[in-house]
């Protein structure tokens, strides 16, 4: 007899715990006999993403980058021991084979280290002690700039996630990652990495979601401080940055084939803080 | 007042003391000469493509310390703009791109020592126009303008140092967008990060504000820069919204009001225009205790009188710790008493006009807002000139969190003062509010600086010091404040593409 | 000295809480119980004699920023006087006058020259002056005294080892003592920069409340100089110091020391004396001295004292300028207003 398998529930990923909606819907994400009923978040989820990663946000952005820098790679290591069940739920996408999909596994678990390096390095990087004509020490820092919304490209499905969400936590930052359309369920695996890597609950939110009922939420919530958004259209753009307007969000539409590299895309992120003392005895 | 002394003979002095005009009045009137700006009556044109235009219609500009009318210029319309735009993207695209990036910053660097040469006459220009002091204009505003252009000459051909791993490339047209609170130093700080970096420039200056901004574009002739790498338009409000939304523009950097700056990004919608915005500002000013009290006094006067006030990062939340406040108040109660209001052009003024009628009237409303809300407000015993916009150094004590005068920017000489008890309470009363330019923070204790300035967030931060500005320090705001930097090297990449990586990276 | 230390050890105990309450007992030195006896003595009887004169908490001073003093400064320099308040601060600088010499070369001729030229400025021109003062070494005084008498010029002398402060303290004492029976009217101290160096504020206190003593009804001028006290948080203390034990003036400086006064100094002394009288009630005179050698710096000194302390301290009574080469610039300069022309310095007595 055949053992009856124990079935996962796609919820979403809000301040360490996973909920579901609490609108209680879900929609059905993936293709033919992959898909699954995902959770579907709603404006209060986003809302609730946004307060737990608001909460969370000053003590990350605090954390030692030593530690920032550590926790990400501990999130690398458990991607990577957890690659193969999460390529199996890469590799229901179409067009993505079991060997692709293991590959793009091993590629996060890397890219994560890749930006686990990042933490306690950009700093110098961008950092500046500034020559002013006075008797003045004076210097600039980047800072992070807050709360980020992350709506995530298309594909890669598990590469596309960690690539958008990475930097803004290398940077200090918090998030709420929307997941693409048909990545619900990697988006979920992904999660459920973060969830046991040392990642304090609020850091990375991921919601699962119908993207055009969610963006103008993205656009317009004022607690909010930028948002990246992924394989837009014109008519989105005009959208978003209409009702972004007014809490002055920062706004990153990447475009294809322009790609901002590390650890500029970390500095996207970033304000820059500049600092004035006199000099004197 | 005066403590009896006991013995001899009393000095000569010490009985006439009254008849001195020293000891009993202050200063005599010791105007600058303003014969030097050789002003005449034709009207002020546009600068487009390396020719003075006319436009749609003129307006005057008036000065704001006797209401009597300067100079007449030009309102540029749409097909100015469009003119304008075109001149600029032939530019970039023919000889200011072909120029070698040494030779592009010797301009700048001719532009910066042209402005030094003719810094007398800019200043008086400037405070004519603008109602500032001359002392400010010619002490700060031009000095540090030149300095502006000087440092970012040396930019032009250094790009690839600002931005490892990269190889910068400019982005073309870029529309700069003034206010009317520092005319020439807002053009320098826009027009040097543009010109360095290889971009073309379409700049247009406030509508009280047009002169010294057209003066510069007379020197940007006189320097030999290609025709149409910089074009001047002056005009309203109109004018600039035509301007940031026109196609043949790819980038748009704008300094003034917050609810422009948000229309500026409404308009770009969809656009994919680059854009910076320096915008309004709430600055919270923290003294604790064992703070150089008399310094940090001073650090107030500057932070809230400096040009009137209409200083988007002044300090005009003042936070003094319990036990000092009363000392504080005080304090600056006696200094402000020996300010001297008047006569722009006048050497010894301290706090010149305000900057045109409609401003004055926004200052008095939110002064009638904040003693109808219950705050106990004290003026300046200056008696104000009788003609024109002024304004009397204004403080408010008494205030909390939710009055107007505390939550929305005034931008004039009003300083809201609250008392806070502990470092905590202090950070967390700064940090309450939409706006993140600047802050200042005073106190003997190097640790609690630190603690203090990092957890404020706001762009520039004054520890001991404030109203301090410098081509190398970059500036700009967090939230609400605005978006990007201006000077220094992170002011650099608001003008440039990253997209590009340099042929050396692997 | 035996005795004392018999008295110093068999002070009984509530004579001791006293003591200590009358220094602000939490202030005492770390060091107290080994500072010599001698010391010990004399902070004692001060305290008993001068029960009003308290050693100030300096504690509770708070910090100078030596940059926003030099902004201050700087934008006090910026004022401009014209015409007719020009003059009339040109003429009571010149009514502010210490007018000084210090040599080793110094005679009675070089002093009754001096006096000349601090009784009538500008021969013939009764506008102008007379100084306030003249300042000279104690065995010039009488010659000095004599030379001024019946007008309102005093008789200033630098007492107490000057220009070090370096000697014994009954022989400061003492030529203090001798100083005023010869006819000064106002004593010009140096304080004890070592002490104050080593840490020792209150000896430096005690000194100071024993040399007001001796001068008796002579004004006493204290020197800080603020060129061997280096940081303006020291010159903020030492011009607590100085009031809290008697000062009638505080000065900056010998002239001996480079940097002698600058505006900055003048600033933290001014603050600290507006505060001093806001606190007390009693107002302290100032005297920069050394290096205000030309009429436009003197203006500038006036403004400061103008915007940091007021009009009641725009007079000789309270304001002094201690300078040599002064004299003649500012009544060149007062010549230039008067007549629109730049005068020669051959027009003037160097004297």
């Amino acid at each position: 007899m055949n053992r009856i398998s124990v079935r996962k529930t796609h919820k979403l990923y809000i301040g360490g715990d996973f909920p579901r909606s609490e609108s209680g819907r879900t929609f059905r994400d993936g293709e033919a006999e992959h898909a699954i009923e995902a959770s579907r978040a709603s404006r209060k989820d986003l809302r609730n993403a946004v307060v737990a990663a608001r909460k969370a946000q000053p003590g990350w952005a605090a954390a030692p980058p030593f530690l920032r820098s550590q926790i990400l790679y501990r999130a690398a290591e458990m991607v990577e021991s957890r690659a193969e069940s999460i390529a199996a739920s890469l590799a229901t996408a179409p067009g993505t084979s079991e060997k692709s999909a293991l590959a793009e596994t091993h590629a996060t678990a890397d890219l994560l280290v890749h930006y686990a390096g990042w933490c306690d390095k950009y700093q110098s990087i961008f950092s500046s002690v500034n020559p002013v004509s006075g008797p003045f020490f004076n210097f600039s820092v980047p800072e992070p700039v807050g709360v980020v919304g992350l709506v995530a490209p298309a594909a890669p499905g598990l590469l596309g996630l960690a690539t958008a969400l990475a930097p803004a936590l290398a940077g200090g930052n918090t998030a709420i990652l929307l997941a693409a359309p048909g990545h619900a369920a990697t988006a979920l695996a992904f999660a459920e990495a973060l969830a046991t890597s040392d990642l304090p609950g609020g850091v990375a939110n991921i919601l699962t979601g119908l993207r055009d009922e969610l963006l103008p939420h993205f656009a317009s919530h004022m607690d909010i401080d930028s948002l990246i958004v992924h394989n837009t259209t014109r008519d989105q753009r005009v959208a978003i940055q209409t009702a972004a307007a007014d809490s002055l969000k920062r706004l990153t539409f990447p475009e294809p084939g322009r790609d901002t590299p590390p650890p500029y895309d970390i500095l996207n992120l970033q304000e820059i803080k500049t600092t004035w003392h006199p000099v004197a005895s | 007042m005066t403590t009896k002394r006991k013995s001899t003979k009393p000095h000569r002095r010490t009985a006439n003391a009254p008849e001195n005009s020293f000891v009993a009045g202050g200063f005599a009137p010791a105007p600058e000469d303003a014969s030097i700006l050789r002003l005449d009556t034709k009207p002020r044109r546009l600068l487009i493509g390396g020719k003075w235009v006319a436009g749609a219609s003129t307006r005057e500009t008036i000065n704001p310390a006797t209401g009597e009318p300067i100079a007449t210029f030009a309102i540029a319309g749409p097909k100015q703009v469009d003119a304008a735009v075109a001149a600029a993207r032939r530019a970039y695209e023919g000889e200011w791109s072909a120029l070698p990036a040494a030779e592009r910053g010797k301009l700048l660097f001719r532009l910066a020592r042209l402005l030094q040469e003719r810094s007398r006459e800019f200043a008086v220009l400037e405070s004519l126009d603008g109602g500032k002091p001359i002392r400010e204009s010619r002490d700060i505003d031009i000095p540090l303008a030149a300095a502006h252009i000087f440092h970012h000459a040396g930019w032009a051909d250094k790009l690839d140092y600002a931005a490892p791993g990269r190889r910068p490339r400019p982005l073309g047209v870029a529309a700069q967008i003034i206010p009317w609170n520092f005319p020439l130093l807002m053009a320098a700080w826009k027009l040097a990060p543009a010109l360095a970096t290889g971009n073309t420039v379409v700049l247009k200056p406030a509508e009280t504000t047009p002169l010294t901004a057209l003066l510069l574009g007379q020197l940007i002739e006189e320097a030999g820069f290609p025709p149409g790498v910089v074009n001047i338009l002056t005009g309203a409000g109109q004018t600039g919204a035509t301007l940031a939304a026109h196609p043949g523009v790819d980038k748009i950097a704008f300094t003034g009001s917050t609810a422009v700056g948000k229309a500026i990004q409404r308009a770009l919608a969809g656009s994919q225009k680059r854009y910076t915005l320096e915008l309004g500002g709430k600055a919270a000013h923290i003294l604790f205790e064992d703070c150089a009290i008399d310094q940090a006094v001073e650090g107030i006067i500057n932070g809230i009188f400096f040009n009137q006030g209409h200083v988007c990062c002044a300090g005009s939340r003042l936070f003094v710790q319990e036990g000092i406040a009363d000392t504080v108040i005080r304090k600056l109660k006696r200094r402000i008493e020996t300010l001297v209001v008047g006569d722009p052009l006048d050497k010894n003024t301290d706090i010149g006009a305000i900057n045109s009628p409609e401003q004055l009237e926004r200052i008095q409303e939110l002064v009638a807002a904040g003693k109808a809300e219950g705050a106990e407000c004290w003026q300046g015993p200056q008696t104000l000139p009788r003609r024109g916009c002024w304004f009397a150094p204004t403080l408010f004590t008494g205030c909390s969190q939710s009055h107007r005068i505390v939550r929305e920017e005034i931008f004039g000489p009003v300083l809201a003062i609250q008392t806070f008890r502990t470092p905590a309470e202090a950070i967390e009363k700064a940090n309450n509010t939409p706006f993140g330019l600047s802050g200042g923070v005073w106190t003997d204790k190097g640790a609690k600086i630190f603690k203090v300035t990092g957890a404020l967030r706001a762009g520039v931060i004054w520890a001991n010091t404030f109203n301090k500005f410098d081509p190398s320090s970059p500036f700009g705001g967090y939230k609400e404040s605005g978006i990007g930097r201006e000077g220094g090297l992170h002011g650099l990449h608001a003008y440039l593409d990253l997209h590009h990586q340099s042929p050396t990276m692997s | 000295m035996s005795w004392l230390t018999l008295f110093s050890i068999a002070l009984p105990y509530d004579r001791w809480k006293r003591l200590r309450s009358l220094q602000g007992a939490a202030r005492l030195p770390s060091d107290f119980h080994l500072i010599p006896l001698q010391i010990r003595w004399i902070e004692f009887s001060a305290v008993m004699n001068q029960a009003s004169s308290r050693f100030p908490d300096l504690s509770a001073l708070p910090p100078v920023d030596a940059i926003g003093i030099d902004e201050r400064v700087r934008r006090a320099q910026t004022r401009s006087l014209k015409g007719k308040v020009k003059l009339d601060a040109l003429h009571l600088a010149v009514t502010m006058l210490d007018v000084t010499t210090l040599e080793g070369a110094d005679t009675p001729g070089k002093v009754r020259r001096l006096c000349a030229k601090a009784l009538h400025p500008m021969p013939g021109d009764l506008s102008i002056g007379p100084a306030a003062a003249v300042c000279v070494y104690p065995r010039l005084v009488k010659t000095a005294a004599e030379a001024v008498a019946d007008s309102t010029v005093r008789v200033a002398s630098v007492a107490t080892g000057f220009p070090s402060g370096q000697t014994a303290l009954k022989d400061r004492l003492s030529e203090t003592r001798q100083a005023v029976r010869d006819g000064a009217t106002e004593i010009d101290m140096v304080i004890s920069r070592g002490l104050f160096l080593a840490g020792r504020h209150r000896a430096v206190f005690d000194e100071i409340v024993r040399t007001k003593e001796a001068c008796g009804d002579a004004h006493i001028k204290v020197i800080l100089e603020t060129g061997e006290l280096q940081t303006l948080d020291n010159v903020r203390k030492a011009s607590e110091i100085a009031m809290a034990a008697g000062a009638d003036f505080i000065k900056t400086s010998t002239g001996k020391v480079q940097p002698a006064a600058t505006l900055n100094v003048t600033l933290v002394m001014l603050e600290a004396i507006r505060d001093f009288h806001e606190r007390t009630g009693r107002m302290v005179g100032m005297k920069p001295a050394g290096g205000i050698s030309n009429a436009k710096l003197a203006l500038q000194y006036l403004v400061l004292v103008r915007e940091t302390l007021g009009p009641a301290w725009l007079n000789p009574e309270w304001f002094r300028f201690g300078a040599s080469s002064l004299t003649n610039d500012l009544l060149m300069q007062i010549s230039k207003q008067r007549e629109g022309r730049y005068p020669s310095i051959d027009y003037f007595s160097q004297d």
